[in-house]
């Protein structure tokens, strides 16, 4: 593969050098250049306005027969007996996926003590769930996990593969796929599968959120992605009759070059901003850890979780688990208040799948407002207060 | 003991900007610089070199610009750097790029009669990427015990290693192992010096960055940069922000009013 530069179509216009994250691409006496730097990303490729850039790929030859690989997978985790919600958000979205394809779509848990737990797995789109017990994966242990899963994907030959982007899911997909020689793309918010070729059309933010790529695995089978907590929704409208495959495995610790010495529980105020129905967020605009506290009342007298852009969370006027963004959570709350942010791309990628969103900023030109339901332009620290007390007044005339 | 420590150089890419006009890219002064979770790798290197003896060896693969973020690591302290660089990198997937640098690992450990005895140290992600995947894949591809989301790290006697993991945002897991190990650090596990003008002196004066290429590797081809890769990116774009936006007009008081008001047809109020 190359890029090739068509010089009588080429202008020496640019937009490809602007576009380029690598700097790889310059223009020369009014022709565009292909330098060293060049990763071959193709950003110039949809830049150029005349179509004189041309990414030239080999002709496809697949690495392993395709036709052997049927079926969705999604690989649930657990915590304190519970499993991970992401695994049902990835049911939601892995139902819509099986449905085109015209496979069936299996579950699978590795744990202890989920007998009961695994028959609802029927009533979030599941055809099949296989369940692989033992005592020992109550508790993650990365090397039984990715041995165990390899196993079973040998064995079952799933076309995808879906993952939950957590720290747990990006401990052993990556080492799965490397095993397996599968691709494997990480935190992605769009799955769509492409006609005819069945491929999943994989869809994530790089450089921080300020472009999009769409992966696909077009000659190789699995096919692997993780995928964030919060970016695909739970759908119970589609339940469907549960096959239950169970598989008993006598574990040891011995069994695991690593051995876990202790879990401690940081026991701090738990904060679940994935989970809440209102998030207000402040941003730079607050202007300190001191005034942070009109924010903060305004989330309690809404009963709305407290939030912050990455700025806060650097200045320390906010703890790390509140930030919302690229490098921190994505959230899709029923309702979320920005308050002083100014929307860059890496904080509008975190919440802008919100339903409702309002933006409290100074500046006209914020790019919060490109996002935002409702926007009110105004210094902050005018606007807050006075919507602390029409909530109230709103609040207690229904009671 | 050998202390490789795998850097990645990136574009600042925080500071990256989209221009609202034309819609493209804002690279103008844009730097390039060393992965910042890489630094910490570094840090952690240097480190354990400090506490138990060793050499601590930066490599990266990337075009020979990348030179600079090794001649980085160099003034740091680290006292070997290796540019893994060749046209026939280009274009690599996470699974391609773990197998050249697992390359350039064995080569090194063969050439230096190491067998177990050492470690390797990544940062957690790149922040252009993104994607966590070049360590486990790297652990897996050496074929040893990987620890990822470290924020603390101890190498005991008898070569075990002692760790704390991030596990979920409440809690930590304290997990036990023996070397050879890959590490992948947060940002919470130390402070990165910052190079001294010796530091930077002999970087440049008396320390090399040995450039290693597809051949020296003894690389199959097939297994490198693109051909190598399971994933291609099919399409790279702008996204398109949306939002049905309504400015709200008139005094706060009155936009106040308003807006309660629309929250209440939203039922959210």
């Amino acid at each position: 593969m190359s890029i090739i530069i068509d010089s009588e179509l080429c202008t020496g216009c640019g937009s490809c050098v602007a576009n380029c994250p690598y700097g790889g691409i310059e223009v020369i006496e009014n022709v565009a250049v292909i330098k060293e730097e060049c990763t071959l990303c193709g950003s110039c490729v949809e830049a150029c306005p005349v179509d004189a850039i041309i990414l030239e790929k080999e002709e496809y030859i697949d690495k392993v027969d395709k036709s052997q690989y049927k079926g969705v997978w999604v690989i649930a985790e657990h915590y304190k007996g519970e499993i991970h919600k992401v695994a049902y958000q990835l049911l939601g979205k892995g139902r819509e996926l099986a449905d085109i394809l015209n496979v069936k779509l299996t579950i699978v848990v590795l744990g202890d003590k989920f007998d009961n737990i695994i028959e609802q797995f029927g009533d979030y789109g599941a055809d099949e769930v296989i369940y692989v017990k033992s005592a020992i994966l109550k508790d993650y242990y990365s090397d039984l996990y990715v041995n165990t899963l390899t196993g079973l994907i040998k064995q079952h030959k799933p076309e995808i593969i879906l993952i939950g982007a957590t720290a747990t899911g990006r401990d052993f997909a990556p080492r799965v796929a490397k095993r397996l020689n599968a691709g494997l793309t990480a935190d992605c918010t769009g799955l769509e599968i492409e006609n005819e070729t069945g491929n999943l059309m994989q869809t994530r933010p790089t450089f921080g959120g300020n472009i999009m790529a769409t992966i696909r695995t077009p000659t190789s089978r699995p096919q692997m992605a993780t995928v964030r907590p919060g970016i695909f929704k739970i759908d119970k409208s589609r339940k469907r009759k549960l096959k239950v495959i169970k598989i008993e495995k006598a574990y040891k610790q011995e069994d695991s070059v690593a051995k876990i010495i202790k879990i401690i529980d940081k026991k701090k105020q738990k904060i679940n901003l994935e989970e809440a129905d209102i998030i207000v967020s402040g941003g730079r605009g607050v202007g300190s850890k001191e005034n942070f506290k009109i924010i903060e009342e305004l989330a309690k007298v809404l009963g709305a979780e407290l939030g912050g852009s990455r700025v806060t969370i650097e200045l320390n006027w906010l703890e790390p688990d509140r930030q919302v963004g690229q490098t921190g959570k994505t959230v899709a709350p029923k309702l979320y208040i920005a308050c002083g942010i100014s929307g860059a791309i890496q904080h509008l990628v975190g919440m802008e799948n919100s339903e409702i969103i309002i933006a409290i900023n100074r500046d006209p030109n914020a790019p919060i407002f490109n996002v935002a339901h409702y926007g009110i332009v105004g210094d902050l620290h005018k606007v807050v207060p006075i919507l602390i007390e029409q909530i109230k007044k709103v609040k207690s005339e229904e009671d | 003991m050998l202390i490789f420590v795998c850097i990645k150089q990136v574009p600042g890419v925080a500071e990256v900007k989209i221009d609202p006009k034309t819609n493209t890219l804002v690279r103008e002064g844009i730097p390039s610089i060393v992965n910042p979770h890489d630094k910490h790798a570094i840090e952690l290197g240097l480190t354990i070199k400090e506490q138990h003896g060793g050499d601590v060896i930066a490599i990266s693969m990337g075009p020979p610009q990348a030179e600079q973020a090794l001649r980085e690591a160099l003034s740091m302290g680290v006292d070997k750097a290796y540019l893994l660089s060749d046209r026939a990198f280009a274009g690599a997937d996470t699974l391609a790029t773990s197998h050249t640098l697992s390359l350039a690992i064995k080569k090194i450990l063969k050439e230096s009669k190491v067998k177990n005895d050492y470690i390797v140290i990544c940062g957690t992600q790149a922040i252009d990427g993104d994607t966590a995947q070049v360590g486990p894949e790297l652990a897996e591809e050496l074929n040893i015990p990987q620890i990822t989301y470290v924020l603390k790290f101890e190498l005991k006697e008898k070569n075990t290693v002692v760790v704390e993991r991030a596990f979920r945002s409440e809690e930590v897991v304290i997990i036990e192992t023996k070397l050879p190990v890959l590490i992948s650090v947060l940002k919470e596990i130390n402070k990165p010096r910052f190079p001294g003008a010796k530091g930077i002196v002999d970087a440049y004066e008396k320390k090399k960055v040995i450039y290693l290429n597809s051949e020296d590797l003894g690389a199959d081809k097939a297994e490198l940069g693109l051909n190598g890769s399971m994933t291609e990116v099919w399409k790279i774009f702008v996204p398109i922000r949306k939002g049905s936006h309504v400015i709200l007009n008139g005094t706060i008081e009155e936009m106040i009013q308003d807006l309660c008001s629309y929250l209440k047809d939203d039922k959210i109020l």
